[in-house]
């Protein structure tokens, strides 16, 4: 068996179905805004905000964001095994991968809830 | 003279890596003792492979009341009656117990309803000693039973941890001052390095050598190496003139199409779309031993009721099985028909020629397959240290003609016979008088005239000329005068075989190399075959003469014995000794 | 005359690849990719392949024919041989021994890993282990295997992690001795494989369903694992 600490779930099973379901998540999210920006065609900030403060609305967008964190992490870790050979260029990669996403998610909550 | 070649060293060492050979090497890794396997090729690429139909074998699935004595009657009538009584009685008593071995290790074999492995009826097979009609022994796992045991019998050896020595050619072998074997020079194919593979014991396992005809079922690798070697170390060979021409080769591409159609319903028709076996063998029919539907179907062409462009095969007719049973049990046969005669079996007959598909001779052995040097009619010398088993060994359990799915069952059994018997021999202390520089360099002899060699002919045009003199006169059919003209061309061609031009001399993966060598062993197994036939004057099994057409007991209800150094024909004694009941009489053999 | 491209590599002569022209008569006959290379060994005795049964059962002659990999010996030129051009590489990802031979070596420690054997802790019956048509019907598609690599070494994800992805060949097998009911050791098995590469880095491109010479789908005995894994986790 080949072992790894640097994946995200405890095992390979984990990680594709971590893939499977964020990617459903993702998928979700994507067709709720397209069908809210479809039947609100003059949007305007009030109209967003006003979106943005429901809570249910700020669950989904916390659960996107989290999926696409998770995504892009198990995403690019993989895509760094198989391109990146060298040990310190792939450690490197994830690194600034892994940070990004942190930021990202940190920066995305105050976002969501701090207005 | 030779430069010192570096040494590894084992307590035994198998050479080959097929069935037979796996088998021993299982057993021998499996009892503790250092062991290592040569195989020319990766092991799951040998011969065994290519087998089809099945392992004959009574172990009471298709009737409950089966017999492994009946199995030893048709056995020894298939041998024509020179098949050694004692051997037979041990292969078709032991084989049950070897089929479940391998069903434990994992072989997929095929099942019936019962959940048992499924068996289907072969030619030459009978119940109740010839009296109770066609039985069903052959144990199959669809029709790529040598495919599914020479896969289970590697993944048996690497569960058990076998030694492999892959893609190594063996050389010759080295004979100590006392005359015993004491290991083989071998090269690694890939570095070229060669190397004197010291043993206690050597196990030839090297397979049948069916490329000395052009037209073969047989692989590319099978090129008669084990017997070359003992040839060349002067160890005699038994029965070289039985070559089993199997009826249904695919015409022109000579690949094989198994008994196992026939066993399924399948029968041949000629021109007329008559079904002519019927003719030939009234109650066997197309099931009746294969000397004998071979030499019918040659009969047919010859005398103009062939099928095809120029009227030189015959058909098989499959399309009445219907889709469903060809799919399921001759999955095989319906891609290599489709690939290699353009046919698809189940709307049209598939265009079918004899093919050269076994080697019935080889090294004589006893039934623990140590190799015996036969001294005289009845008296023989263990050779220290050699064993032989499979296709390359003459135990003798086919004498003069096999019966379908003997061959499988012959592998495992001598193979796991071999194990055990040179298991109790080290265990008994077996030692042996290490080889001197002298006895390696006696077996470097050929390695180095190859790569000495300046010039001369090309390996490609003396192989060809040598398939060719031994289709053309060592056929399904033979005659004195052919016979001896055959042998003066194969006497001129030694001349060019010695003189033969090595052009690449590399070391890395040197097939050229490799080729050479092997043509040397095709070489003197064909030389062999071809004194053998001419001196067998009577026909028997394989072995069918037009100027002596009848079988002579009172001469030749004997092996022959062709002593490579006097390049003479002596005769051995059949074995009608069997431990459990009287020997079966010789009788009229009739399908 | 058939045009013929073939790669030389000689670890002993050449200090890089290239590639090499033949002319081969084949006579106007539909001759296999195996035949014509037979053809040109006679014409120069150095070019090395390997070769056994010729007839696809022994998984000897896998190479890349015009770009995709196959058997020579059952491969017919009118099924890849466009504008009369024949070209011959070795299969791709493993190191080149010479001309079309490479080294196997690590297809086949993938193969080993799997534990490709019976694993049963019962003891064994005095007959064999009984097994229903149904159950041994599980096989079919999976024991066929020949081991030839076409197909692992048409897998980009092979390509990458030959180390640590055990590849389509290998995973069939898996499959194989997962889906043999005489098998004991399944729950072992499949901890074995519950790691992010030995089978997760398929991600079913399919090269190997398409290029398998004897019609075998490593990409659905994988699925089958997949779910396997998935039943045993949830």
């Amino acid at each position: 068996m080949v072992t790894s600490i640097t994946s995200f779930g405890r095992s390979g099973l984990y990680d594709w179905l971590v893939q499977r379901i964020t990617a459903l998540v993702l998928g979700c999210y994507t067709v709720f805004l397209v069908v809210f920006f479809l039947s609100n065609p003059g949007l305007n900030f009030q109209d967003w905000t006003s979106l943005h403060a429901q809570l249910p609305v700020r669950i989904f967008s916390l659960m996107a964001l989290f999926s696409l964190g998770a995504h892009c992490w198990i995403g690019l870790w993989s895509v760094s095994t198989d391109y990146i050979k060298p040990f310190g260029y792939r450690f490197l990669f994830q690194v600034v991968v892994g940070a990004a996403m942190f930021i990202y998610i940190v920066w995305g909550i105050q976002l969501l809830w701090g207005f | 003279m030779a430069e010192n070649i570096s040494t590894m060293s084992f307590d035994a060492v198998v050479i080959g890596g097929g069935g037979a050979g796996m088998r021993a090497a299982l057993q021998l890794t499996e009892a503790g003792i250092k062991t290592a396997c040569i195989t020319k090729v990766f092991p799951t690429r040998s011969h065994t492979v290519s087998a089809q139909g099945g392992i004959t074998c009574a172990i009471a699935s298709d009737d409950p009341d089966d017999d492994w004595r009946w199995h030893m009657y048709d056995t020894i009538k298939g041998s024509d009656y020179i098949g050694d009584q004692d051997a037979i009685e041990y292969m078709c008593s032991v084989g049950p117990q070897a089929v479940f071995e391998l069903d434990h290790m994992g072989l997929p074999f095929s099942r019936t309803e019962k959940g048992r492995i499924y068996q289907r009826p072969f030619g030459g097979q009978s119940k109740d000693f010839g009296k109770g009609g066609q039985a069903a022994r052959t144990c199959a796992a669809a029709d790529r039973t040598g495919h599914a045991l020479l896969h289970a019998l590697y993944q048996g050896n690497l569960k058990g941890g076998t030694t492999f020595l892959n893609e190594w050619f063996a050389v010759d072998l080295v004979v100590n001052d006392n005359k015993a074997v004491v290991g083989v020079i071998a090269i690694c194919i890939e570095t070229g390095e060669t190397v004197y593979v010291d043993s206690k014991v050597t196990v030839l396992a090297t397979g049948g050598a069916g490329r000395i005809y052009q037209s073969t079922t047989n692989a590319h690798i099978n090129t008669g190496d084990g017997i070359g070697m003992c040839l060349r170390a002067g160890l005699p060979v038994q029965d070289m003139e039985m070559w089993q021409f199997h009826p249904t080769g695919i015409a022109g591409a000579g690949t094989l199409v198994t008994e196992g159609c026939r066993g399924e319903g399948g029968y041949l028709i000629n021109k007329d779309g008559e079904r002519f076996m019927e003719r030939y063998a009234p109650n066997a029919k197309d099931l009746a031993g294969r000397d004998v539907v071979a030499r019918a179907m040659v009969m047919e062409i010859l005398e103009g009721r062939g099928v095809g462009k120029n009227a030189d095969c015959v058909h098989l007719k499959l399309d009445h099985l219907g889709e469903e049973v060809l799919e399921s049990r001759l999955p095989g046969i319906c891609e290599l028909s489709r690939t290699f005669a353009h046919v698809d079996p189940v709307k049209e007959p598939i265009p079918v020629v004899p093919t050269c598909h076994y080697m019935m001779g080889g090294i004589p052995t006893n039934v623990g397959g140590q190799v015996l040097f036969p001294e005289s009619e009845s008296k023989d010398r263990v050779v220290e240290g050699l064993y032989a088993c499979g296709e390359v060994a003459c135990v003798s359990v086919h004498g003069a003609n096999r019966l379908g799915g003997n061959s499988l069952l012959d592998l495992v059994v001598f193979g796991r016979a071999v194990g055990l018997q040179v298991e109790k021999s080290i265990r008994d202390g077996y030692s042996v008088k290490p080889a001197t520089q002298n006895n390696i360099d006696v077996a470097m002899v050929q390695l180095q005239r190859l790569n000495n060699s300046k010039g001369g002919e090309r390996i490609s045009v003396v192989r060809t000329e040598l398939q060719r003199i031994m289709q053309l006169y060592f056929g399904v059919f033979r005659e004195g005068p052919s016979m001896r003209k055959g042998l003066d061309l194969l006497r001129q061609l030694r001349g060019q075989l010695q003189n033969v031009y090595l052009q690449d001399k590399s070391q890395a993966f040197n097939t050229d190399r490799i080729e050479s060598l092997e043509l040397n062993n095709l070489f003197e197994v064909a030389f062999a075959t071809a004194v053998a036939a001419e001196a067998r004057q009577e026909s028997r099994g394989a072995h069918a003469r037009n100027d002596y057409t009848d079988r002579d007991d009172k001469q030749w209800l004997k092996h022959s014995v062709y002593y490579p150094e006097e390049e003479r024909i002596g005769k051995r004694d059949v074995n009608f000794n069997p431990a459990t009941m009287p020997a079966f009489p010789p009788k009229i053999r009739t399908y | 005359m058939l045009n013929v491209s073939i790669y030389r590599y000689h670890p002993e002569q050449d200090e890089k690849p290239h590639m090499q022209d033949f002319q081969v008569d084949t006579s106007g006959k539909d001759l296999m990719v195996l035949d014509v290379l037979f053809s040109i060994k006679e014409q120069d005795s150095s070019v090395v392949f390997r070769r056994s049964c010729r007839e696809g059962v022994c998984g000897s002659d896998g190479m890349n024919i015009n770009g995709k990999n196959g058997l020579a010996c059952i491969t017919p030129l009118s099924s890849c041989v466009k504008k009369n051009k024949l070209v011959l590489r070795p299969l791709p990802g493993l190191p080149v021994v010479r001309d079309l031979v490479v080294d196997m070596g690590q297809f086949y420690k993938q193969y080993e890993k799997v534990k490709p054997y019976l694993l049963n802790d019962t003891p064994a019956p005095a007959i064999e282990r009984l097994q229903t048509p149904q159950e041994r019907a599980k096989l079919d598609g999976l024991y066929e295997c020949i081991l030839c690599a076409c197909c692992s070494t048409a897998c980009p994800s092979f390509w990458w992690n030959p180390d640590k992805f055990i590849g389509p060949a290998g995973l069939l097998q898996s499959y194989r001795f997962l889906a043999d009911s005489r098998d004991t050791a399944t729950q072992e098995r499949l901890a074995e494989l519950d790691d992010p590469f030995s089978v997760f880095r398929c991600h079913g491109i399919m090269n190997c369903v398409n290029v398998c010479p004897k019609g075998l789908n490593p990409t659905r005995a994988i699925g089958h694992i997949r779910n396997m894994l998935l039943d045993r986790a949830t």
